[in-house]
């Protein structure tokens, strides 16, 4: 495990981690692929403060950031692509207006945006509950990048990124969402584990495919109502 | 209203079920006046094609009158009389501006299964399974037609609907059938399957420039019918096919061979017995006894058409085969949006009336017995068409061919 000390870590050395992994984030490789053990809030936070030293978003201890530049193995993280028939900036845009993401993230019941950088989300959960967290935006790159990071208080620590990169060929834009979320134990672990379903791939598929829909073709595609035999 | 659905295995009933309603902004109603049952209607009826639920509506090849539009249907007006692609598009997609309709991006609400199964997944269809979308189909007397800007075709004045009705699949399929197999002057091509699909691959063939076609059944009404459209024809239970066909080609084999049967094939000899055994265990979902013998029956540097439905797997592909003999070989659901207005317009000029297929106008009442004739192929009976809102009176018993 290099760099298991971030706070040690000699300059020269920061500079060619932060290097690496901005081009991990903005190149073609799977992204998680190069994560490893790393954990993708300490890079995300690393790579928009600029340096692998940080302090965290509301000042942490030594031991979370130690925490956080190491990573947990028990986070679940998932990476998905997906091309879409639409410029990057008209991509970013409609993101980036994070009261919009209910339309197609099925399990989110709402997020209100508070000012340019924080926002309240709220998620279904099952048994009528539900899930609130504040999020943080850590890199805005307009038309490029989006990265979020959970607040410290949040009871399902997450972070993640969205990036719009044109596709090469004409083919539109190539839209990849990593995200890695920390599960909590007890009740609350099994209602979060509900929420992502067994297959936090497939679900994230599922909601770029209806973000795809949306924007390619106008509307979500569905068979919610119609008729059918008894 | 009346609606046809899928219980089971071998079990379709006439159910009463809620009217369907607009559930997006391009979505458009139509009241059915004509809705046929196409020959892979018969794998959901025999229980071969996964994800279908009891209550599913059934039906791909329908048309009729428009009764409501969504807020942003833009083409269509109430009282237009329509035909629908049983492939549902967006329009949009990369593969709508390319042409190839039936690989639409955006129309299956449940791609996530076609990717376990297949890699990605294709367009939604029309009545086909949960797989490929679960939308209501049109043997009902309405339907719901999603992205209705993009789908369906105005009919003409003085067009039937027996004339115009194929244009949802049959007709553009056996077409994209022979188009696949790029048809050069001189060639012979060889057509397994005399059913609705193969008899329009047939007349596409001679449309297409083919020198010579030749058509392999066993029943006599189809190849009767095959030879009317000037075909030679093998009656593979009374000669080994592979063999005729090479006798009858100068020891050549025909330059292009297409399989319009599918994954229900049957066939003589130990082959045919194995994949009957196989199928039925679940072994393969495909008896693939047609698909082998064209490949083996191919000339050399040939080209193998497949329009015939293959849903999962199929065992023992003469791969070698196909490799040595550098065949090529091209498929797919058919991208009918592509094919609608061209077809349309031979139909306008005479140079074919698709009506002739047509051996039974039945009241859908009648689908639960329509659906048996037609798998057993009793009552000489070729192709079905169902009116909703006919009565057994108003129809005659049935159609000469």
């Amino acid at each position: 495990m290099e760099n298991s000390m971030s706070t040690q870590t000699p300059i020269d050395k920061q500079a060619g981690d932060l290097e690496r992994w901005a081009s991990i984030i903005g190149g073609g490789a799977m992204v998680l692929t190069g994560l490893q053990q790393r954990s993708l809030k300490g890079i995300l936070t690393a790579v928009a403060g600029g340096g692998l030293v940080y302090q965290g978003t509301q000042g942490k201890s030594t031991v979370k950031q130690v925490e956080d530049a190491v990573g947990l193995d028990h986070a679940i993280r998932v990476e998905k692509t997906v091309t879409i028939n639409r410029s990057a900036a008209d991509l970013y845009s409609f993101w980036r207006n994070l009261s919009q993401l209910p339309t197609f993230m099925r399990h989110l019941k709402s997020v209100q945006v508070i000012d340019d950088r924080r926002s309240h989300w709220v998620a279904n959960a099952p048994m009528g509950q539900d899930i609130e967290w504040d999020a943080v935006i850590v890199n805005d790159e307009p038309n490029r990048l989006i990265a979020w990071t959970s607040t410290d208080d949040a009871p399902v620590e997450n972070s993640g990124f969205v990036r719009f990169q044109p596709s090469a060929g004409d083919r539109g834009t190539e839209v990849k969402v990593v995200m890695e979320y920390q599960p909590p134990g007890g009740m609350l672990g099994t209602m979060i584990a509900k929420l992502f379903g067994e297959e936090p791939e497939q679900q994230i598929g599922d909601e770029l495919s209806r973000f795809k829909q949306l924007m390619e073709a106008g509307e979500i595609a569905t068979t919610e109502g119609q008729p059918k035999g008894a | 209203m009346k609606a046809v659905c899928w219980h089971g295995s071998q079990d379709v009933r006439v159910d009463t079920v809620p009217d369907p309603k607009i559930l997006n902004p391009h979505d458009a109603i139509l009241k059915v006046t004509s809705t046929a049952i196409c020959g892979s209607d018969l794998h959901l009826y025999d229980g071969y094609i996964p994800t279908m639920k009891s209550g599913d509506i059934l039906g791909h090849e329908f048309m009729g009158e428009v009764v409501e539009t969504g807020p942003e249907v833009t083409n269509l007006k109430k009282g237009d009389r329509v035909v629908v692609p049983f492939t549902i598009s967006c329009g949009n997609c990369f593969f709508c501006n390319r042409d190839l309709w039936s690989l639409c991006d955006n129309t299956n609400p449940n791609a996530w299964m076609s990717e376990k199964l297949y890699g990605h997944s294709p367009a939604g269809l029309f009545g086909y399974s949960h797989l490929l979308g679960g939308y209501a189909g049109g043997q009902a007397e309405y339907v719901r037609v999603p992205f209705a800007n993009v789908g369906p075709l105005k009919v003409p004045d003085g067009l039937t609907d027996e004339q115009v009705l194929f244009l949802t699949d049959i007709f553009p399929t056996g077409y994209m059938a022979a188009e696949n197999c790029d048809i050069q002057p001189g060639e012979v091509v060889a057509v397994w399957g005399c059913g609705p699909v193969g008899q329009f691959a047939i007349r596409s063939a001679m449309m297409l420039g083919a020198e010579r076609v030749i058509a392999i059944d066993r029943l006599p009404e189809r190849l009767a019918l095959a030879a009317a459209a000037g075909a030679e024809i093998i009656n593979y239970e009374e000669m080994d096919a592979g063999i005729a066909l090479k006798e009858m080609t100068g020891g050549l084999g025909p330059d292009c061979c297409i399989d319009a049967v599918g994954m229900e094939a049957h066939g003589t000899g130990a082959m045919a017995l194995y994949d009957t055994v196989m199928q039925a265990v679940r072994m393969e979902t495909g008896r693939a006894m047609v698909l082998r013998q064209a490949i083996v029956a191919c000339r050399k540097g040939g080209k193998i058409s497949v329009p015939g439905v293959y849903g999962g797997f199929i065992d023992k592909m003469p791969m070698g085969a196909f490799v040595n003999k550098a065949l090529t070989m091209r498929s797919g659901q058919t991208h009918v949006h592509k094919y609608l207005r061209p077809l349309l317009e031979r139909i306008q000029q005479g140079d074919i009336d698709p009506s002739f297929l047509i051996t039974h106008k039945l009241p859908l009442e009648e689908a639960p017995r329509a659906y048996k004739i037609f798998r057993d192929k009793e009552e000489d009976c070729i192709k079905v068409v169902l009116k909703p809102f006919e009565t057994a009176s108003s129809l005659p018993a049935a159609v000469a061919t």
